[in-house]
């Protein structure tokens, strides 16, 4: 009883002070954002907590990475979101600083008969041999090698991957380029690629429908997607080595491992991770500001919702099965904030 | 209008009386001419309305043009015949998405047209009376569905069965013909060109009955009982009589059920397995210029991504103009040779 009554007090205490410095802008602030599809569901829980607690909107629009990034350079709206990073270049030819939010990733999924949740167990370089279509049938003695005592079927391997431009994709890709020179020069990376093997389903809902529905088939989900709808996953080797399954702790680990502060740009995808425990298939989203906003304002309202969302949004992004961001990083954006988004006169907007 | 009035018997005697109000003299001189205004302001309303349709078609052709003119300028002619479609080394070409788009038409029609012409003559010759109307009534109903339930039909009910029972059968059978074997090989996934055809062809059916019911039914009796009478069979006066009485309303028909067929997305995104890749193989999965479309355009990052899409668009928009161009071309020889031939 006693610690609830604790947290309304303090929910009081912060409401009562966000309260007073809205009436201190006068109205209520509306901000606008627009960008990828992938954190959408936190955005708008995010959203709906925040104008309960200081009255102020966010309408964020879910149109795709690629959209998110047109909009901002546009100026159409106060911040894009993406969940491909944009590289340090590109942020300055725009005057753009990116920093992530939530971390989440891909879940290899697999339709073998005989074969149970959580039991198979693959590589990185089997993974892209798979989606070069060079490993054909699941009884392959590189897959074989990997999975001691787990009788294989002598069954074609049917390629799932993402028909629509995504981030999940991305990240995916991303790692194949990791593990797998041949990916690299044959394919490489984006949010979509052209894919040598397969069959493409559009949407999260699309690649799973495809991969329960054909049998022999593999293809890749959002963590939370998995998750939520009980699919068939495959153990992964990760940098140190270890097989891991994916969950909540190995995505944690994951990002804690992640050197940001030797990122520039904080250009970083969390794929290929050390760390005893880490989900070598990991991401952040990201969120694009300008560095010199035209409307000082508006910017710094921006970043005071997310200020909000990495102190008091950890709880809503774990039901989502989001994973937040360690305390380090979220320490480190905000120094970032105050060292680099400044107003016309060159004071620092985040203080 | 006294004149008027003065040549018609009956009403010459009551015209000269002025008290005596008529039918014809309750109409003043401004009230007609007012008249006269609402008339000329309805007509060039409607005929704004009219030049409003073009000025938007010419509006979304330029503005097609404009937006596809980086990649009209990267790859120039190379994009119809290049099967390439990468977007990481920004190189497109647009075969397989027209090859697609074109393959899944063509098997729409060739199923869709024998089996709508087949339900608009039993509704209209042969059909007992009281089951025309539930029977017209439902194939209306068919046309309401939207895409995106075909789609998910196609996808979770047609697809396992039609992947289960009918491919390995048609692979057997049809693959092992040398030549046309070849457009039936592969795994049988259920998903692919084929079977996007076939969703599409149940979608479009109901367009194409309805139209084709309807130009049967106004098929004038005298002309079908005089055959009757002659002996014809009732296959003798659908072929000789009725269709060539109708044809122009039954290509319209089959024109309408095309342009559903060329545009279709969201049905086709489901099924079509969404790969570009070339095969020649109709099991294979392929792609089709709307669904590409529909995939991509949202994360389309980069220019000469997007100007390569609005280019596929573009091109969808001179495939549907130039089908309709050879429709119209189809009708008028079909005209030229009108009677002379018994």
């Amino acid at each position: 009883m006693r610690i609830p009554h604790l947290l309304k007090l303090q929910f009081l205490a912060v409401s009562t002070v966000a309260l007073g410095l809205a009436g201190n802008a006068g109205i209520a602030a509306e901000i606008t954002g627009a960008g990828a599809t992938f954190p959408y569901p936190i955005y708008a829980k995010w959203a709906e907590a925040y104008k309960a607690k200081t009255g102020n909107n966010l309408n964020y629009q879910s149109i795709g990475s690629g959209g998110g990034i047109r909009q901002i350079q546009n100026k159409t709206v106060d911040f894009g979101a993406t969940d491909m990073p944009l590289k340090l270049d590109e942020l300055d030819k725009s005057g753009l600083l990116q920093f992530p939010t939530v971390v989440g990733g891909d879940v290899p999924v697999v339709n073998v008969p005989g074969i149970k949740p959580g039991e198979l167990k693959l590589t990185g370089a089997v993974l892209a041999d798979i989606y070069l279509g060079k490993i054909k049938k699941w009884n392959a003695p590189d897959i074989a090698n990997l999975n001691p005592g787990v009788r294989l079927p002598d069954q074609d391997i049917t390629v799932v991957h993402r028909s629509d431009g995504s981030g999940t994709t991305f990240i995916w890709v991303n790692y194949l380029s990791k593990m797998s020179t041949e990916w690299k020069e044959k394919v490489g990376e984006g949010t979509s690629v052209n894919w040598p093997a397969g069959v493409g389903g559009k949407g999260n809902e699309g690649v799973a429908s495809y991969v329960q529905r054909i049998a022999g088939a593999i293809g890749y989900v959002e963590y939370a997607y998995a998750l939520q709808n009980k699919m068939a996953y495959a153990q992964v080797k990760n940098r140190d080595g270890n097989f891991v399954a994916p969950n909540i702790e190995s995505f944690r680990a994951a990002a804690a491992g992640a050197q940001w502060d030797k990122a520039p740009g904080m250009y970083l995808i969390l794929t290929d991770q050390a760390g005893k425990n880490s989900w070598p298939i990991s991401g952040a989203t990201f969120i694009l500001v300008y560095k010199t906003p035209e409307k000082a304002d508006r910017a710094k309202e921006v970043l005071k919702f997310f200020d909000w969302a990495y102190a008091d949004g950890d709880k809503l992004a774990t039901n989502l099965d989001y994973v937040p961001l360690p305390d380090s990083v979220v320490k480190m954006i905000q120094t970032t904030w105050k060292s680099q988004i400044k107003d016309a006169g060159g004071k620092p907007v985040w203080q | 209008m006294s004149a008027v009035v003065d040549h018609v018997p009956g009403l010459t005697k009551l015209a000269p009386t002025a008290t005596m109000p008529t039918m014809l003299r309750t109409i003043p001189e401004g009230s007609l001419r007012k008249h006269h205004r609402l008339d000329l302001l309805f007509r060039h309303a409607t005929r704004c309305f009219a030049f409003l349709v073009l000025a938007l078609l010419l509006g979304i052709l330029a503005s097609l043009l404009l937006g596809s003119l980086p990649s009209i300028r990267a790859f120039g002619f190379g994009f119809f015949v290049s099967a390439e479609w990468n977007p990481v080394t920004q190189q497109f070409g647009a075969l397989v998405p027209i090859m697609g788009t074109l393959a899944t038409s063509a098997i729409a029609l060739m199923i869709g047209i024998p089996v709508s012409f087949g339900i608009a003559l039993f509704l209209t010759e042969l059909s007992p009376i009281w089951l025309r109307r539930p029977l017209g009534t439902a194939i209306e109903l068919l046309a309401a569905i939207p895409s995106i339930i075909y789609g998910m039909w196609g996808l979770f009910v047609f697809a396992p069965v039609f992947s289960q029972h009918v491919q390995p059968l048609l692979t057997q059978t049809l693959g092992s013909i040398p030549l046309v074997g070849a457009l039936f090989q592969g795994a049988p996934m259920g998903i692919g060109v084929l079977t996007a055809g076939i969703i599409l062809a149940i979608m479009v059916i109901p367009f194409m009955a309805s139209v084709m019911r309807d130009v049967f039914e106004i098929v004038p009796a005298v002309l079908k009982e005089s055959a009757y009478a002659l002996g014809s069979t009732t296959w003798e006066v659908v072929w000789n009589v009725v269709l060539p009485y109708t044809k122009v309303g039954v290509v319209g028909g089959v024109m309408l059920g095309l342009g559903r067929a060329l545009g279709e997305t969201m049905a086709v995104t489901f099924v079509i397995g969404n790969a570009h890749r070339l095969s020649l193989s109709i099991m294979e999965p392929g792609n089709s210029i709307a669904s590409a479309l529909a995939n991509e355009f949202t994360e389309a990052v980069g220019d000469l991504y997007l100007s390569a899409l609005i280019e596929l668009g573009l091109v969808l928009f001179l495939i549907t103009f130039v089908v309709l161009a050879l429709s119209k071309l189809l009708l008028m020889r079909l005209s030229r040779f009108e009677g002379q031939k018994t």
